[in-house]
């Protein structure tokens, strides 16, 4: 045991040579988006040309923010994330307390029903799903994109699991002191569950500002239209090559996750691992 | 309500009235847009489209004779077994020696783990641009490195031959880095006493690796190995950036093709069975996990 700690520190280290290869693979994982940065803080004459003291410039990021209504991207998006989290959140919440503390008939049934969004999700049933919103007259707008993911299994999933690790004595004396069933769900449940509601909310954020497929397809116009589809369209249609535009605005439109994941990493990686290890 | 004492807390035929009440909401989102539209995606794939005023008719399966016919959709299912064969393996594989990496005391360890992970929290249309940027011939970042070691040029995203290896180096650049936090969270959680038994016994770190750490393991690779193959069905939104599934559909998926026929040609009967072919290879991936894999896995 003495002998151990030394020993412990010394076996199975990092040889130089790992050290080398995890340091050439990270920065090899960084150069695509370094390049882009350069891009986009240099002026055009610069694009691809690397001068250690070419002047910074925020020209780039001002050219492309006039050139498409990114405002009102960012805005969509902004609605979008948050009016889905708030729908995950609360329909997800009575979901898992009927499943956690609740016995009926037909509960694993329909528990297993639920996990079937996992492997079928709805960004593979474009057509059906597309059908629907187009016969309730929704297509185009927010809550056409929003409304097929209101409903999450894994966030069913996970405050299930979370929930029924909560010791039921706590449920039990808040009944005797006369609180109903909702009042118990919030006042108990909740506040105990607040680590996994925050973990999921990053990742659902992160999903849904990041989301591109159904809402291409769903939305026509700049009204409806996330960051995702508003920056396609931009740098497919408008801009034809000028690179120091497209890299801006891809920066752009990715700052808020990334900027947030630089300042907050431990808690995103943390996250992502407790809304995926079941 | 009082429980009499039993030791579940809600029981009884009132309070199941509250319980479905609590997942009505819920289950009629999960019910309109998740198995609604899988029995609608059956019932349509055996419809003809609508077209110019016809109602859609039964057809059997003549949608499906039409898929058989279809070169594309060949060309796609060929293009994404070949793409989910090259990204699972080489996402599993970095995203393993980038936990063990990580995982130890290695000089710049932060630095080390933000930048492989970084690429996660990008949305896929930023992704796609900052690669299609690099891929760029004369101008891209790619081309002038190659230039400098004397290479000749070369349009990555233009030629047949490199245009799927392309996508499939985004798709993995994008997803490693997801996937080595599963594989940190588990080397952490195994116990430290293993790794000083290992280095009492002299064994060596390949020994230590290939008959300790692999095997403990096996439950996150199983685990990184499902959503892999479901990521390999599901990533298509760098296509619509960089290739267009071209040229000549050499890089298209199955979801591209997918979305070309359902909503540029609008041909919804054939999309309908294109999508049942999506949903049967997911749903046997998932089933095959749950009956043979899972009992498999466990270590003794």
């Amino acid at each position: 045991m003495s002998a151990a700690p030394s020993q412990r520190l010394a076996y199975n280290a990092p040889t130089r040579l790992d050290t080398l290869a995890a340091w050439l693979l990270a920065l090899a994982w960084v150069l695509p988006l370094i390049y882009t940065v350069w891009t986009a803080f240099h002026a055009p004459e610069y694009a691809a040309r690397f001068v250690w003291n070419a002047p910074l410039t925020l020209d780039n990021f001002a050219r492309a923010w006039e050139a498409a209504p990114f405002a009102r991207y960012f805005l969509n998006t902004t609605l979008l994330v948050l009016m889905i989290l708030a729908a995950q959140l609360v329909l997800s919440t009575m979901a898992a307390y009927a499943f956690a503390r609740y016995e009926f008939r037909g509960r694993d049934i329909v528990f297993s029903l639920v996990l079937v969004q996992l492997t079928v999700m709805p960004d593979l049933l474009l057509v059906e799903n597309y059908r629907t919103m187009a016969s309730l007259g929704l297509i185009d707008s927010l809550f056409a994109i929003g409304l097929p993911y209101f409903a999450s299994a894994l966030a069913i999933f996970l405050l299930r699991q979370t929930f029924m690790g909560i010791p039921k004595e706590l449920d039990e004396a808040a009944r005797m002191e006369g609180a109903s069933a909702l009042q118990i769900l919030w006042r108990v449940y909740v506040p105990l569950a607040k680590p996994i509601y925050v973990a999921f909310g990053l990742v659902s954020v992160s999903y849904h500002w990041n989301n591109f497929l159904w809402p291409l397809i769903v939305t026509n116009s700049v009204k409806a239209r996330p960051l995702t589809v508003g920056l396609q369209v931009f740098s497919s249609v408008d801009q034809g090559i000028d690179w120091s535009i497209i890299t801006a605005a891809t920066l752009m439109t990715s700052a808020p996750l990334l900027i947030a994941f630089l300042l907050f990493q431990r808690q995103f990686v943390q996250s992502f691992m407790r809304a995926g290890i079941k | 309500m009082s429980t009499r004492g039993s030791p579940t807390v809600h029981r009884g035929s009132h309070t199941a009235v509250q319980a479905w009440l609590l997942l009505l909401p819920a289950s009629l989102i999960l019910l309109a847009f998740t198995h609604w539209p899988v029995i609608g995606t059956l019932w349509h794939s055996f419809q003809s489209t609508p077209k110019g005023g016809r109602p859609p008719v039964w057809v059997g399966l003549e949608n499906y004779q039409v898929m058989l016919d279809d070169p594309v959709f060949w060309k796609a299912l060929v293009n994404n077994l070949w793409f989910a064969g090259a990204t699972i393996p080489l996402s599993i594989g970095l995203a393993l020696a980038m936990a063990l990496w990580v995982n130890e005391r290695i000089a710049g360890r932060t630095f080390l783990r933000m930048a492989y992970f970084t690429p996660t929290v990008l949305p896929m249309i930023a992704v796609a641009n900052i690669w299609l940027f690099f891929y760029t011939p004369q101008y891209g970042l790619l081309e002038q490195l190659s230039g400098a070691l004397g290479f000749g040029s070369h349009n990555w995203l233009g030629s047949p031959s490199t245009a799927l290896g392309a996508v499939t180096l985004v798709a993995v650049w994008k997803e490693a880095g997801f996937f080595m936090i599963f594989y940190l969270a588990a080397l952490q959680s195994l116990n430290p006493s293993l790794r000083e038994a290992a280095a009492i016994e002299g064994a060596s770190r390949w020994y230590f690796f290939r008959r300790v750490q692999w095997p403990l393991l096996m439950p996150t690779t199983l685990f990184v190995l499902i959503n892999c193959v479901i990521n390999a069905f599901r990533m298509v939104d760098h296509l619509f950036v960089l290739t267009r599934g071209g040229p000549d559909n050499a890089s298209t998926l199955l979801l591209y093709h997918l979305y070309e026929v359902g909503f540029s040609f609008w041909d919804t009967g054939y999309a309908s069975a294109l999508t049942m072919v999506i949903i049967v290879a997911l749903v046997g991936v998932t089933l095959l996990q749950f009956f043979v894999l899972d009992r498999k896995v466990h270590y003794r």
